[in-house]
């Protein structure tokens, strides 16, 4: 039986990286739990072990259950019947067997009947559910938002709230407005103290929210009357139990048709405060947002593979001039270039997971006592790092979500234009994946000041260091060539001191110091598995040097007085 | 009212995913080639009890298996799907059973199990044997009610349970009084995925057959967590544990002789081109009518 975890073995390849090792023993506390909980792990080797598993149940599911499901939910897609959302037949289905397997709350302490897993491992879960249908994964892994209400909110709602998303209850995090999309600053839902029966009051409408028909949602409102900027929002917790948000229409979407995109109206809708008043967008959106992201960096990379996967099968099925079209460099080309581009997205994106659950992990425990020295600078380099390549693997592993979902219809020829393959579908469910949670060019303004203020360059740097073995060293010499020009192009840049200049070339250098540094993630993997990655390696060299060529060339050949060409 | 169930489950060759090297040259099933997996139907009677465990708080389910060591992870993945525990039937005496040997078997382990069982309930057949003998046998032996090709429960209180049957033509919904064997359908609700906690609970548990020869439960890896978790000791019956007679075991109790295997070799004498037309497709439709090939 088909196993989109077992099936794969370049998951699994990044689920045994050695920084797990660190990742594991932060996260169980020195496997503290080992005697308090049966199923908790007694070590390392016993916690990857039951990853392992666990994994390889949603593999199951998700090939076996999930994927199967994922064209009657396209066509059907859910309804909205007296202001509440009905999921397409099959998604309940679907929801069922995730909630039978214990598949939600997979991060949360075992004390709120989670898992206590690391954020890498639910990466893992999200990119293998994405690859049978990314949009079931928006509905499934929107339990995410819980690590925002875990990290913020008091230790009451913890135990209210955790232990509903760890039995299936799902979640929905309600930011976007009508006129405040990109820019949430303007959000204008009105909060306001409801003396009498001491809690919060929500009142107005938010737009385009994702399975905005959840049992728990987390709310970004103003609560501070009279303001008008970012300082004014706070986040509130509502909840479905409570009444007072209706569903007034659900939109209709170009993909992921399985996720109610919802319009909401809140009637006085009674919410409680999650964290302090007026660190809504500024702290606690920010926090959600950077896990979201990561989220859509995983869900861009399962559709890719699931790209790969059709694409693969169709070019050995079909036959054109007495072949397969898979033996035709113009058609194998094509489609190693979409495994390139999935293995190098893939190394980026378990990268910053595993930076994200370091310093989260940390964090964590610095709830429970004083960090020493030592972990207070682990835990702010991590930070650092984690900030800085989020918006890389989303923006990539989008960009690149949607160029294996176009390659994939190409190969498919007029099939592919049909609405019979699964390759249409996928090309539309990518399409959304470098919109929302911040376009790739909010991505690019996000990791931007890590191009400037040189992080990238220092993490190339350090990245040049790792051991290499002598027959790869060819790679290593020609990142470092490419290297060498990204870094004479952002001092170029910055020298000219001209910020629209910058802002022009900030996708540019931004894409330049990507290719960098996933051609050394995809290396470093290629020196301990070339049985898997040699090939990609060897692709995906020969594309991020011509993309960086291409950048390069770009950057030079630009200057301030060209602007006016380019300005409407 | 709580139920004690038990669960009749055979690990099995996946004869559905057969490769070219699925039959020995003898015309035996070659085993090696086809990976062992828990028979089908058998999923399907192992949801039946856990839908009863679930709507009947306090309810046991214990899974019955019989074969060599590796069979326990029949029970394992039953555990990891809501079974509380099982049994392994094992013993060189057991070899060679034909269904007759096999249900006096498993009727002498459901005696040692308790005279209190409320339901057994197994999978219609194996995609092994394709008897679907096993099931009414075990209830013809211990003089139990049984009710074959069930779809689903309809309900199941005060010493009663009606259930739907699929039979020929359609369904018919019996009632009969408890204990009684239950056979499911495949066609019955698919089994429940295993579930993480569970798995992580149990991935270790082991039947003794399992432990290399010569070595016990310290010998293993976590020797401390059998000690701690007396679950992960999974339960093993021999023909001594339950009191068989050896004349009604295996090869010994087994009246089916193999009289002969022949290896039958599919060879298209001829073909037929047939276009797209409405007029070809008439053409066949009629001719498969004709030689009652449908209809």
């Amino acid at each position: 039986m088909a196993n989109f975890y077992s099936d794969v073995p370049e998951i699994k390849f990044e689920l045994e990286n050695p920084l797990m090792e660190r990742i594991v023993e932060l996260k169980e506390r020195g496997y503290r739990e080992k005697d308090e909980y049966a199923e908790a792990p007694q070590d390392f080797a016993d916690a990857m072990d039951s990853y392992e598993k666990v994994m390889d149940i949603v593999g199951d599911i998700t090939a076996n259950v999930v994927a199967p499901n994922a064209e009657a939910v396209d066509a059907e897609g859910p309804h909205c019947e007296n202001g509440r959302v009905r999921y397409a037949e099959k998604t309940y289905e679907n929801m069922e067997a995730m909630r039978q397997a214990g598949l939600n709350g997979l991060t949360m302490p075992r004390k709120y009947d989670g898992m206590n897993m690391p954020i890498t491992v639910y990466t893992c879960a999200n990119e293998i559910v994405s690859t049978g249908d990314a949009g079931f994964e928006n509905i499934w892994s929107l339990q995410d938002c819980i690590e925002t209400l875990y990290e913020f909110g008091t230790e009451e709602q913890h135990a209210r709230f955790i232990p509903r998303v760890c039995a299936g209850e799902t979640m929905s995090m309600d930011l976007t407005e009508p006129d405040a999309g990109s820019d949430l600053q303007s959000v204008m839902l009105k909060a306001t103290f409801d003396e009498e029966n001491n809690c919060w009051r929500l009142n107005g409408s938010k737009r385009f929210i994702t399975n905005g028909d959840s049992d728990i949602h987390l709310v970004l409102a103003r609560s501070e009357a009279g303001t008008r900027d970012g300082r004014g929002l706070s986040m509130f917790i509502y909840d479905k139990r409570d009444g007072g948000v209706d569903v007034r229409r659900i939109e209709n979407k170009l993909g992921i048709h399985g996720s109610p995109t919802c319009e909401l109206v809140y009637k006085n809708a009674k919410a409680e405060l999650c964290g302090s008043t007026k660190l809504g967008l500024i702290k606690y959106v920010m926090a959600l947002m950077n896990g979201a992201r990561l989220g859509i960096a995983a869900q861009s990379v399962g559709l890719s593979q699931a790209a790969y996967n059709e694409a693969v099968a169709y070019a050995n099925d079909r036959k054109q001039f007495g072949k397969a079209i898979i033996t035709f460099p113009a058609v194998f080309e094509m489609i190693s270039n979409i495994k390139a581009k999935l293995d190098a997205g893939r190394a980026l994106l378990y990268q910053t997971a595993r930076y994200v659950d370091i310093y989260k992990a940390l964090d964590d425990i610095a709830r429970e006592r004083k960090l020493t020295p030592e972990e207070r600078q682990e835990q702010k380099k991590y930070a650092k790092l984690a900030d800085a390549f989020t918006p890389l693997a989303k923006g990539m592993n989008s960009e690149y979500a949607n160029q294996n979902g176009y390659d994939c219809i190409q190969v498919h020829g007029g099939s592919g234009f049909m609405l019979e393959y699964a390759c249409q579908r996928i090309y539309r469910d990518a399409r959304i994946t470098s919109i929302y949670e911040g376009t790739t060019q909010l991505q690019v303004v996000a990791a931007i000041r890590y191009v400037t203020t040189g992080l990238y360059s220092q993490v190339i740097a350090d990245y040049e260091q790792v051991e290499c073995k002598p027959e790869y060293q060819g790679y290593m010499n020609r990142i470092k060539a490419m290297a060498e020009k990204f870094n004479a192009d952002v001092e170029m840049v910055k020298a000219t001191g001209n910020q629209e200049l910058l802002d022009i070339c900030a996708r540019h250098l931004y894409e330049e110091a990507a290719n960098i540094i996933m051609c050394h993630l995809l290396l470093q993997n290629t020196n301990k598995a070339p049985e898997l990655f040699a090939k990609s390696m060897n692709v995906y060299m020969n594309h991020a040097e011509s993309e960086c060529a291409k950048h390069h060339n770009f950057v030079n050949s630009i200057d301030a007085e060209q602007i006016e060409a380019y300005r409407k | 009212m709580s139920l004690k169930i038990v669960v009749l489950a055979k690990q099995v060759p996946d004869t559905r995913n057969v490769g070219p090297d699925a039959m020995t040259p003898e015309g035996t099933v070659n085993r090696a080639a086809l990976p062992a997996i828990f028979n089908p139907e058998d999923l399907n009677a192992l949801e039946q009890a856990l839908r009863l465990k679930d709507a009947n708080p306090g309810s046991t389910v214990t899974v019955v298996t019989m074969g060599p060591g590796r069979a326990a992870e029949i029970i394992r993945e039953a555990m990891y799907r809501g079974a509380d525990g099982g049994y392994l039937l094992t013993d060189r005496a057991f070899a060679g059973a034909d269904t007759l040997a096999t249900s006096y078997a498993i009727s002498t382990a459901i005696k040692y199990i308790g005279d209190d069982v409320d339901l057994i309930i197994g999978g219609r057949q194996a995609i092994d044997g394709d008897t679907a003998q096993v099931g009414p046998q075990v209830a013809e032996k211990l003089g139990l009610n049984q009710i074959t090709y069930t779809e689903e429960i309809l309900s199941c209180k005060d010493g009663k349970i009606v259930v739907k049957r699929h039979i020929d033509g359609g369904v018919e919904t019996v009632e009969t009084a408890l204990p009684v064997v239950l056979t499911v359908n495949g066609s019955a609700a698919p089994c429940r995925p295993r579930n993480a906690k569970r798995v992580m609970k149990f991935k270790r548990a082991l039947c003794p057959m399992e432990l290399a020869p010569g070595t016990t439960y310290a010998d293993l890896p976590y020797a401390d967590q059998y000690e701690k978790k007396p679950y992960l000791k999974l339960g093993q019956l021999t023909c001594a544990d339950v009191n068989a007679d050896l004349n009604q075991c295996g090869l010994a109790g087994s009246p089916t002789k193999v009289k002969n295997v022949e290896n039958i070799v599919f060879k298209a004498k001829e073909s037929k081109v047939l276009t797209g037309s409405d007029e070809d497709i008439n053409g066949l439709i009629q001719e498969l009518l004709a030689n009652h090939t449908i209809g």
